[in-house]
């Protein structure tokens, strides 16, 4: 996804003169042809979250549409309080790129992983998050959030994300694009795990349970919208993300059920327990470590289904 | 605008004077903190920089960041004079539902960045001073911090960047008056010699004397000095400047005057 991402903030910044990319220090050869085309438009910043943040804060507060990039757990973490004090208070139009979100980067240990990023910038007023599930919805959204007025963080894949669309497609931030329709239970993904929530919901097809499925793309604001349906339509809602069980999508969720004491269906949350992964693997072998594989999610539904 | 010695002299009185009697009225701290900085942002609004209202957007116009927020008071009272809001909004400062709050507001004409919490201001500023250079603006940015503030280790990210990306229009000011909250700020962190920690990060680092209102200026005048690289100007300041018995006495950062205090205050900084 990250070259999906490079690819096309370039062809962006061609038309708008107003985007200016910030790295820090990251992305070996990512940007050379972005930085040949708008050398004055491409800063590394160096291995600086925090002051990252300010300097696009300072951008855009002199008109510019600043693009911040750099591995998703320095991006959000590290600069946590720059994101709420300079951008969300300010409610300036800076995008934050986190790439390989979640356990995109396993093999580096937790110190590289993300699974509480979702969570600690959904509180954050103004804040719009988004999570695309794979490059196709990337282009589009990138696009969407490029005109956005406030702040937004973009979660991003590293490589190898299978393609779930066929082709570029139009999508809203804030509604969700359902792939799959269904009676019994609604899947609502969020990122790059959509593909094994696809595979399970094959699973569940086989063993008589109609599940349908949906792109939460957008984390905040959330498809209200869609959750009255699905929380109406069917028994069983269950949330899929590459993220702790706490605070993110599924949280989100469990928060907007709390406030529909009409929502009748049940929800089960799928994420990553709320602990380190401390052994090293690449993200497959973190996946399955952390319950999050097709086969782990049909067993939590039809044990949930009971 | 540039005002002559006397009359920068006359400003920077006046602008204590209803610092004094802001922190009095409002009961709000860090009175100390913000008579230190007085001449620098003085020499900031009268010096001779394009900071009026009407240059907000001026491509030659300048910006000042007040990234010592709690100097909040010195910061309305320099805008209140300069024209950037009427100067009745004085009276509500602190005041339930006021934009004149303890700590610098984007709400509040004048003032671009909030701050309040330490070691924003220069990456912003770094930001703001990159983006006219994009732009092919002639403004400069000028930052005023705190010496307390330089434990922030945002202030030093910025400092080592922007020699890199030679932002020669960037001045950042440094109110050192040798205190911070709990203790001296040398004995807090090695912070001594800042002047020279600043010029070893590929700054121009001038020291000088906090409240000559004239060599602030001047120098404030010569950027950009033509060597390519942005200016840091270590003004070496006194806690609560002005007032006899609130110099170098640290009870004054966080306490409030009261109604003696303020007379005998404000009687010292009479117009002669």
């Amino acid at each position: 996804m990250r070259n999906a991402f490079a690819d096309e903030i370039t062809a962006l910044a061609d038309r708008d003169p107003r985007i200016v990319l910030l790295s820090g220090d990251i992305g070996n050869r990512l940007f050379n042809d972005f930085r040949d085309r708008h050398p004055d438009r491409f800063y590394n910043v160096g291995v600086a979250e925090a002051d990252m943040i300010g300097i696009a804060a300072g951008l855009a507060l002199n008109g510019f549409r600043p693009v911040v990039y750099t591995i998703a757990s320095f991006a959000v973490y590290r600069a946590y309080e720059q994101i709420r004090v300079d951008l969300c208070y300010h409610d300036l139009p800076v995008l934050i790129v986190g790439v390989g979100s979640g356990l995109g980067y396993a093999a580096n240990g937790p110190t590289h992983h993300s699974c509480e990023d979702l969570a600690v910038l959904r509180a954050l007023p103004n804040m719009t998050l988004l999570c695309p599930c794979d490059a196709w919805e990337l282009r589009s959204l990138l696009g969407e959030a490029l005109q956005l007025p406030g702040p937004a963080y973009l979660r991003i894949g590293k490589k190898g994300e299978p393609l779930v669309h066929a082709a570029r497609l139009p999508l809203r931030i804030g509604e969700a694009f359902p792939l799959r329709t269904g009676t019994d239970v609604a899947i609502l993904c969020a990122g790059t795990l959509m593909p094994d929530a696809l595979h399970a919901a094959d699973g569940l097809a086989a063993a008589g349970i109609s599940a349908a499925v949906y792109s939460v793309h957008t984390v905040k604001p959330l498809d209200e919208a869609l959750l009255e349906r699905a929380f109406r339509e069917v028994k069983l809602v269950v949330t899929i993300e590459e993220h702790s069980r706490i605070g993110g999508l599924g949280g989100a969720v469990a928060e907007w059920k709390a406030d529909h004491p009409e929502a009748s269906a049940r929800l089960l949350r799928l994420g990553t327990p709320d602990a380190f992964l401390h052994h090293s693997g690449e993200q497959e072998h973190a996946r399955i470590a952390a319950g999050l594989t097709a086969e782990a999610f049909g067993g939590a539904i039809r044990a949930a289904l009971g | 605008m540039t005002a002559s010695r006397d009359e920068l002299q006359s400003i920077a009185r006046r602008v204590r004077r209803q610092v004094l009697r802001l922190s009095h009225r409002a009961g709000t701290p860090h009175l100390g903190s913000s008579l230190s900085c007085v001449d620098l942002v003085v020499a900031m609004y009268w010096g001779g920089w394009n900071l009026d209202p009407s240059a907000l957007s001026a491509p030659s116009g300048d910006r000042f960041i007040l990234s010592k927020g709690h100097a909040a008071t010195t910061l309305y009272a320099a805008l209140a004079l300069r024209g950037y809001f009427p100067p009745d909004w004085l009276d509500r400062y602190a005041k339930p539902g006021s934009c004149l709050g303890e700590h610098p507001s984007p709400d509040v004409p004048g003032i671009d960045v909030a701050t309040g919490s330490l070691g924003h201001g220069l990456p912003v500023g770094v930001g703001m001073a990159l983006a006219n250079r994009i732009q092919g603006r002639t403004g400069r940015v000028g930052v005023l911090m705190s010496d307390g503030e330089c434990n922030e280790g945002t202030v030093w990210e910025a400092a080592l960047w922007a020699p890199a990306q030679r932002l020669d229009r960037l001045v950042v000011l440094i109110d050192y008056n040798q205190w911070q909250a709990t203790g001296r700020s040398n004995e807090v962190t090695a912070l001594a010699p800042l002047a020279a920690k600043w010029q070893s990060f590929g700054w121009n680092a001038h020291e000088v004397d906090g409240h000559d209102l004239h060599q602030l200026a001047d120098l404030l005048a010569s950027v950009p000095d033509g060597s390519g690289q942005p200016t840091a100007v270590i003004a070496h300041t006194v806690k609560g400047k002005g007032v006899s018995f609130m110099e170098d006495d640290n009870n004054w950062h966080y306490r409030i005057p009261s109604d003696e205090e303020l007379r005998r205050a404000l009687a010292e900084l009479e117009e002669p």
